[in-house]
């Protein structure tokens, strides 16, 4: 008679561990479908971040025979918004891009990526020039080092050279009031 | 997995051109270990194929980057190191050990030591349950 209420106990115990491990697993599917419904679920954090921008010497777009150094833009924050005259993403984003440059609250520098400067020069001719200064990587070998796996892609490197946000995919006015111009206050005080 | 890559490509564009001039090994033991390493890579863009199986276009550039490092005397966790700096974690089918993958690696092994410990612990008291029934002289 006095090993019946022990094994009530033990029962009780199984029941409440296995239901604890069940609420575990479906918390962490439900986590998960959340998750899964980010539009950017497929985007790559950077490794970037936090770290100081890669070493980047390219030719501009408009003077081939004249390179520019990224390292020169230290003092102020920029952004480097990479684009192609390939990419359809970045005819979206170029509307959203010209009219953040318009605002005046960050330079906004152009990365051509694996583009003929030909296409790209038309590109801009086409539908205007927003950007500050643009650099062409026509093989594209430099965006390895900033880990850019295609275009549209953009980075905010803070005063001191340190990339401190990055999108990928097209921006868009939720993406720069949202992320952005927080992730640029952020560095702006911390600076 | 198609169906990812197509998803992505919508999203995301890239030149999506044929490599013009294809990989020149010097040998065939170069090329069993280039396959070996980019096997073990993933795609950047194509989440769930390797570098070696990929036809995106950062797929053909970093196959080529991964040539030349070879060539030029880097070894394979030299070549690992130098992309995940670029790419992050991500670029690797097989995670590094460390803080953020400890649960990764070993959660599997406490999963069964944990189970391991709740049988043991029914297991003895239920042997210690028969034998205090013994010492009660109880019939069941």
């Amino acid at each position: 008679m006095s090993t019946t209420p022990e094994r009530r106990g033990v029962s009780r115990t199984v029941l409440v561990v296995s239901t604890l491990c069940l609420l575990a697993v479906f918390a962490l599917l439900l986590v998960a479908v959340k998750r899964s419904d980010r539009p950017d679920r497929q985007a790559l954090p950077s490794a970037l971040i936090g770290k100081p921008a890669p070493a980047t010497v390219l030719p501009l777009l408009h003077t081939p025979d004249k390179t520019f150094d990224l390292a020169t833009l230290r003092g102020k924050p920029y952004l480097l918004n990479v684009w192609g005259s390939w990419c359809p993403e970045c005819r979206i984003e170029h509307p959203v891009v010209s009219a953040f440059a318009k605002t005046g609250k960050l330079r906004v520098i152009g990365y051509d990526l694996k583009d003929e400067p030909a296409d790209a020069l038309r590109w801009l001719g086409q539908f205007g020039d927003p950007y500050d200064t643009i650099v062409s990587d026509v093989e594209g070998k430099a965006s390895l080092n900033w880990g850019i796996y295609g275009a549209p892609e953009t980075f905010l490197v803070d005063a001191q050279g340190i990339v401190r946000w990055k999108h990928v995919g097209p921006l868009d006015n939720t993406i720069i009031e949202g992320e952005l111009l927080p992730a640029l206050a952020d560095a702006e005080r911390a600076q | 997995m198609l169906c990812a890559c197509l998803i992505l490509l919508s999203t995301h564009a890239f030149a999506q051109v044929s490599d013009p001039t294809p990989l020149n090994f010097r040998d065939a033991a170069e090329e069993t270990r280039f396959n070996a390493l980019t096997h073990e890579l993933r795609c950047v863009m194509c989440q769930n194929q390797s570098l070696a199986d990929s036809n995106a276009q950062i797929a053909h550039d970093l196959r080529r980057e991964i040539l030349q490092l070879m060539q030029s005397g880097k070894s394979d966790e030299q070549i690992k190191t130098y992309l995940v700096a670029r790419y992050g974690e991500f670029v690797l089918y097989r995670p590094q050990v460390e803080r953020s993958t400890w649960l990764l690696w070993f959660g599997p092994v406490l999963l069964l030591l944990g189970g391991a410990l709740a049988v043991w612990r029914v297991v003895r008291r239920r042997s210690a349950r028969a034998v205090s029934s013994v010492d009660d002289g109880q019939e069941w």
